[in-house]
């Protein structure tokens, strides 16, 4: 039995007379403990994809099932509480609280779980250490560089040990050097950690560190590769291979 | 064109302008109440002393309008000041577009119009309809018939409420055009990307600025509060000042230490969601310093006021009660013709006033006693404490016991025959005893304070014993308030005739029903009046006299309150939704401010109950906060009132706080339960 399992997503918008399909019967199973790198250009419909399994937009047919539950079916407190204690969220503009220190920021997503202060503190700095913010954890979002940033919303995302991390465009907003330092965190959360990590990217870089990577054009999955036993390198050749065939039109590429 | 964005701004904004508008409303309804009474009353049935009294106050109130006008032109300036600040984006696409500055300041006009006519014609439809219940209290508390009433609508009121208003908004115009035409295109585009910085104030300063302010406070609150006697103008004045200033210390310390201490307690910071709501709150109450104190200061304000006025109110129709326990009273004496001391009136006989009219006094009455009071020039208040006198004037330096004034003596069968007509307890004394009553404010506390060391008092030459350690608290002469500042009684045979100060005459009216007092009453009055008039005109030389009748006193006594709570609450209704009205806008403008962060919690998983108790309690402070100093000032400041107010107030105080608890629960209150369903509304998630 799989962790995340969709079946037949689909995601309307608009009405009647103009329907746009952001998301085209799409299906698909996330083992427990798997790296899955969502790609596509914008547009593609990646975004509103993962928007669906984190519950924050409402699918229009289909079924997502983390593990027994099928989250399309919860409403109300039960999204909630499915939201704050099996996911954790990164976003690509990190979303932090202006008003928190880097310390409580990570701190809010227990506490809002209402967990004793004890264990908030010993899980925070474990966390941190893990994701070497340890020394900017009573700095202000506005203090720290965009990496450190990132970060701090990863430890946010993974401290509630969550069944599934969901990032939307991490590196984003990141220089080279930030990303690749954000992306090997992940990497040691998703081996060290057994972290399931399921990251929408348009770069191919970043793809390239997961260890499955799901392509997807005009809503609907176009093709899907996996790193194997190969070296990063090597798949990130592969990856820049299906992009170009996705990028140009399909009869260019043929 | 320029019309249609106006209002379709208005309409954009709505939110923000909600509590905006409301508020105008309210300004502009009450301002018209209170102005209207004058035409509300006029078809009332009253007398002529409650005429007199309806006339002082709408004089008052329409004193009274102008402080309440620059109240009000504050706040709308303030809150107008405010919402453009929130523009400043809108205000730079606008010019980007190119628009001139002209243009966007005749856009903000048009607005300013819209709103200003929108919210006077609401605000003085309700005002027209709220001023119907005027006239029926008022009716009610001069017990006037409301037979005659018919809907009125006070033009005056109306073109006054529309003057003072068209003013205030026509400042607010000239301000914004004048900041639109200083204003520069980058600033305007760079003041939305505010840097969020978190400036955490050094908790020893805040600790030690805290300590000071505290300690500054105390002393201000000992000085006014506890130790009031020897309160000089001056330093009232820097009490005053001093607890201003301490004010504002204590909000300024108690924002950067209100984190620091909760933080301290992580068991309770890191519990839900409250980590969260203790950095909003302090970064409210961080950058609202100044306002909170202005706010703290005039609920201080408010409460004084309102609980005064009530005390007054309530005193005023105690204090008949028990200090006008017969139906008429005069007082004569014909002056003294002393060259010396041309203030003083002896002797003079009130039978022989009437008996010039061949009148008599004694028909209307079915009981009455006739007596007169005594004065002997060598028997002063300072001669009856002797060698107490320099002890006692170093610890007491009110004016009124700086004066040495000849002391009041009465016979002892004239005190206790006016005893039996008050229904009051009667006294026995002994050939050498004498007795002091007194009632009003301090006097019964300090002449019993000399008689418990049983002091003789030497009265026209013989030596007298005081009969009792304590002074009798009892009026002897009718009034309004307590205003008996000591009597002697002594036996009737210690008294020299020579000595006849007041001839005085107390009576109740020879009828048992409402109408035969009335009937009563006129001819009373009619008598006296003519006799009096006969004999003040002739050429006799100065004489000096007091008539007054119970039924005079009660009008002059309900006027009073009324006038006291008529101002108390006009005052207190303004400040109160002033102060409410700036909570408020600043709070909503946080919070949909930080509709990212509410975004944030919501996609982090937090239950929206749990949000909701976090704007409610983030709301709750902030409106709290100043409340709970402001109770604490106006506590002490009634301490100090009460000291103050002893010569006109009796009675309880809690009736009278209770009211004014009830009154501040209402608006302010009120404005606090509109914010927090306000914020809840602007920081859900628009779909």
């Amino acid at each position: 039995m799989s962790l995340l399992r969709l079946q037949n997503v689909e995601k309307y918008y608009g009405s009647r007379s103009s329907l746009t399909k952001a998301v085209d019967d799409i299906s698909f199973d996330v083992e427990k403990g798997e790296f899955t790198a969502i790609m596509g250009a914008s547009g593609s419909g990646k975004t509103t994809l993962l928007n669906c399994i984190s519950t924050i937009d409402r699918v229009t047919a289909g079924h997502i099932m983390l593990e027994d539950t099928d989250i399309t079916k919860l409403k109300g407190k039960e999204l909630n509480k499915f939201r704050r204690d099996k996911l954790g969220f990164i976003f690509q503009d990190f979303n932090l609280m202006d008003t928190l220190t880097a310390y409580e920021n990570i701190a809010l997503a227990l506490s809002i779980q209402k967990r004793p202060a004890k264990e908030i503190d010993k899980a925070v700095k474990t966390v941190a250490e893990q994701l070497g913010i340890t020394e900017v954890l009573n700095k202000y979002p506005y203090e720290m560089s965009g990496g450190q940033k990132q970060r701090v919303a990863s430890a946010r995302a993974i401290v509630t040990s969550p069944k599934l991390v969901l990032a939307d465009e991490p590196t984003g907003a990141l220089d080279s050097k930030s990303s690749k330092m954000l992306l090997e965190r992940f990497n040691y959360l998703n081996h060290e950690c057994g972290a399931t990590i399921i990251m929408v990217t348009h770069d191919s870089f970043t793809a390239s560190y997961a260890s499955r990577v799901l392509f997807i054009k005009d809503g609907k999955v176009f093709n899907e590769i996996n790193r194997g036993g190969g070296s990063r390198k090597q798949f990130f050749d592969k990856i820049i291979n299906v992009v170009t065939l996705l990028g140009g039109d399909v009869s260019d590429a043929l | 064109m320029l019309f249609k964005i106006s209002l379709s701004n208005i309409r954009k904004s709505l939110k923000d302008y909600a509590i905006y508008f409301f508020t105008l409303v309210l300004g502009v309804a009450v301002f018209y109440v209170f102005n209207a009474i004058e035409t509300q009353t006029s078809f009332l049935k009253v007398n002529e002393d409650q005429r007199e009294m309806i006339k002082v106050l709408t004089t008052s109130i329409s004193a009274v309008s102008v402080f309440i006008a620059v109240v009000l032109g504050l706040l709308i300036v303030y809150a107008s000041r405010f919402l453009m600040k929130r523009r400043n984006k809108e205000f730079a696409l606008y010019m980007m577009l190119g628009m001139s500055k002209w243009r966007i300041s005749a856009l903000l006009l048009c607005e300013t119009v819209i709103i200003g006519i929108g919210s006077l014609f609401v605000g003085l439809l309700i005002g027209v309809g709220l001023s119907q219940v005027m006239s029926a209290v008022v009716a009610n508390l001069f017990e006037a018939d409301m037979n005659a009433y018919k809907f009125t609508v006070s033009g005056s009121a109306i073109t006054k409420t529309i003057i003072y208003f068209g003013i205030m908004y026509a400042v607010v115009m000239l301000r914004s055009g004048f900041v639109i035409s200083k204003c520069r295109l980058i600033t305007l585009m760079n003041s939305g990307r505010r840097s969020e910085k978190i400036t955490m104030k050094n908790l020893w300063v805040c600790v030690i600025v805290f300590l000071i302010s505290a300690a500054a406070l105390g002393w201000a609150y000992y000085s006014v509060g506890w130790n009031a006697e020897h309160l000089s103008l001056r330093k009232f004045g820097l009490a005053i000042i001093v607890g201003c200033v301490a004010t504002f210390f204590i909000f300024w310390s108690v924002a950067g230490m209100l984190l620091r201490v909760m933080m301290s307690a992580k068991g309770i910071y890191h519990h839900g969601l409250n980590s969260f709501t203790f950095r909003q709150l302090s970064s409210k109450v961080n950058t609202t310093v100044a306002s909170m104190t202005v706010i703290c200061l005039m609920l201080f304000v408010t409460i004084c006021t309102l609980s005064t006025a009530f005390t007054i109110r309530n005193s005023m129709n105690q204090g008949v009660e028990e200090n006008y326990p017969v139906d008429f009273y005069v007082q004569f004496a014909e002056s003294a013709d002393d060259p010396e001391k041309p203030w003083l009136y002896k002797g003079g006989n009130i039978d022989d006033v009437y008996a010039q009219q061949n009148e008599s006094i004694y028909d209307e009455f079915s009981e009455y006693l006739h007596f007169h009071d005594y004065i002997d020039d060598d028997f002063t208040f300072y001669d009856f404490m002797g060698d107490k006198r320099d002890e006692f004037l170093e610890n007491n330096n009110e004016i009124y016991s700086r004066f040495n004034f000849t002391e009041t003596i009465i016979k002892l069968s004239d005190y206790n025959a006016l005893m039996k007509l008050y229904g009051r307890e009667q006294i026995e004394l002994a050939d050498d005893e004498y007795a002091v009553c007194a009632n009003a404010l301090g006097f019964t506390d300090i002449y019993t304070g000399f008689l418990k060391d049983k002091p003789e008092a030497v009265i026209y030459g013989k030596s007298l014993k005081p009969k009792f350690t304590k002074c009798i608290e009892t009026s002897i002469y009718p009034g309004m308030q307590a205003n008996n500042a000591g009597v002697f009684i002594v036996p009737d045979n210690a008294v020299s005739e020579n000595g006849q100060c007041f001839d005085n005459f107390v009576g109740n009216y020879n009828a048992t029903d409402k109408k035969g007092v009335e009937e009563a009453e006129k001819t009373a009055r009619a008598k006296w009046e003519n006799a009096a008039h006969w004999y003040t005109s002739d050429a006799k030389g100065g004489t000096n006299y007091i008539m007054s009748t119970r039924i005079e006193t009660v009008n002059s006594a309900i006027g009073i309150g009324a006038i006291v709570t008529f101002l108390g609450l006009y005052i207190g209704f303004i400040f109160l939704v002033s102060c409410g009205a700036i909570l408020a806008l600043k709070e909503l403008s946080e919070s949909a401010d930080s509709l990212p962060r509410y975004t944030m919690l919501r996609k982090l998983g937090v239950d929206e109950k749990d949000i909701s108790k976090s704007i409610f309690s983030q709301s709750g402070i902030f409106f709290l906060l100043p409340l709970l100093l402001a109770c604490l000032h106006a506590y002490v400041g009634m301490r100090f009132g009460k000291f103050g107010l002893e010569l006109l107030v009796v009675g309880d105080y809690i009736k009278p706080v209770l009211f004014t608890a009830a009154i501040v629960v209402l608006i302010y209150g009120g404005y606090f339960l509109l914010t927090f369903l306000g914020s809840k509304a602007v920081t859900r998630e628009q779909k």
